[in-house]
């Protein structure tokens, strides 16, 4: 299949454009899956509007105590990389706020004090806008790490064209995001911020062996320190995006752009198809 | 009553320490024996939780009063299930808190600032 490709949207932090290129794209794309991997903000949805089809819960291990059985020897609230665990006056203290579900600490209790109990993690939802299909996740308040949920997301991965709106940073949701993939976009903004973002994102996906081209958005036609960035470092440049007040105006009412203005259908249907070259070639 | 505080360096003229986790050493002083000694904070160099190790470290110190500018809501929940005494420290030496306390001059901490997040 020529639309068999899983496309990562991705950017060093939030607000440079990564979702309204990603919605953008997947608005473009005759058929395909929208996956919003951003789960700790998730608003691919209001842009996309789908009708929800499917709700469900994703729960992760936390541990359980049964203080009748803890000695407190420890050996629990030293391994625990994390330090979610303490102990104190002959109890044994679990934080699951940061508690990550590695496992380790059952494995390792000489007493079997300890016990993996099944927490709810958020939910993940599948709904339908036109030939389009959109999972989402949302996260609990206070929950460490959002990862059980890219890999939940991610499994609806099915060998048509995907398109990806990656969480922002280069920290574990990342990594998994990237995983996930075959070709990465990087969404860089014209700053010296912008650059250092880029670069971080550029080194990660790099080292994981993805191909990647970035994609310079709210371009002025001044100097560009990630197009420099780019330049230097041997990075396909696959487009550029201008600033345009319009734009930001239309995104910012939670619209699509390429559904507002047959300018910008054309941008984004040549950017997806740029995109599938790229990456057939990678 | 054993009294910790956070120290920059080894001695009682030192400056309380900014923050609590990352304190290089604690001051630990008997008001009994009117006697001081300082710990090495071995949690100073964790990637994360630092403010867990920490108050691990004093709750089997066996501290009573913790003396600090910040203290994160998890080591404040482990110190409280220590039924340690968290107090604002004020602008001064660790010898002018101690002094402070036994006037009763020092407050309870009321700002518990958040834990850390790790992505
Ligand atoms: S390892 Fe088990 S027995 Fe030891 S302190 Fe932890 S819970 Fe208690
Ligand atoms: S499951 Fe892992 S992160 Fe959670 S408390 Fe146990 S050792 Fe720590």
């Amino acid at each position: 299949m020529a639309d068999e490709l899983t496309i990562a949207v991705l950017s060093g932090k939030g607000g440079v454009g990564k979702t309204m290129v990603s919605v953008n794209l997947a608005a473009v794309a005759p058929s395909a899956t929208y996956i919003d991997c951003d789960v700790e903000e998730p608003n691919g949805h209001l842009f996309l509007a789908p009708d929800i089809e499917e709700e469900r819960t994703v729960t992760v291990g936390k541990p359980e105590v049964d203080q009748s059985r803890c000695d407190g020897c420890r050996i629990c609230t030293q391994a625990c990389a994390f330090k979610a665990l303490a102990y104190v006056k002959d109890r044994l203290l679990v934080f699951s706020e940061i508690c990550h579900s590695c496992g380790l600490c059952y494995h390792l209790c000489p007493q079997g004090a300890l016990s993996e109990r099944q927490q709810p993690l958020g939910v993940i939802r599948r709904g339908k806008r036109g030939n389009l299909t959109v999972h989402s996740a949302e996260m609990r308040i206070g929950e460490p790490s959002g990862v059980p949920l890219i890999k939940a997301l991610t499994q609806n991965i099915n060998g048509g064209l995907t398109i990806i709106d990656g969480p922002p940073g280069s920290g574990c949701l990342v990594h998994e995001t990237i995983a996930a993939s075959d070709f990465c976009l990087l969404v860089a903004e014209p700053t010296r911020f912008g650059e250092h973002n880029l670069a971080l994102i550029h080194h990660l996906v790099t080292m994981m062996g993805k191909p990647c081209a970035v994609l310079l958005n709210k371009s002025t036609g001044g100097y560009n320190p990630s197009e420099a960035y780019a330049k230097a470092n041997g990075l396909s440049i696959i487009a550029s995006i201008p600033w345009d007040e319009e734009l930001g105006r239309i995104t910012a009412d939670g619209e699509l752009a390429a559904l507002h203005s047959a300018h910008y259908r054309g941008v984004f249907t040549s950017l997806l198809e740029a995109i599938k070259a790229e990456a057939h070639h990678a | 009553m054993i009294i910790a505080v956070p120290a920059e360096s080894q001695s009682l003229d030192s400056p309380i320490c900014q923050s609590f986790g990352r304190a290089p050493f604690y001051c630990i002083y008997d008001s009994e024996t009117e006697r001081s000694r300082f710990i090495e904070n071995t949690a100073v160099k964790a990637s994360g939780g630092a403010g867990v190790e920490a108050a691990q470290l004093l709750a089997d110190q066996g501290v009573h009063i913790l003396i600090t500018y910040r203290l994160g809501e998890h080591a404040a929940r482990i110190l409280n299930a220590a039924d340690a005494q968290i107090l604002k420290a004020v602008d001064l030496s660790i010898a002018d808190n101690i002094a402070s306390w036994k006037e009763r001059a020092l407050n309870a901490l009321d700002e518990i600032h958040s834990g850390y997040h790790h992505g």
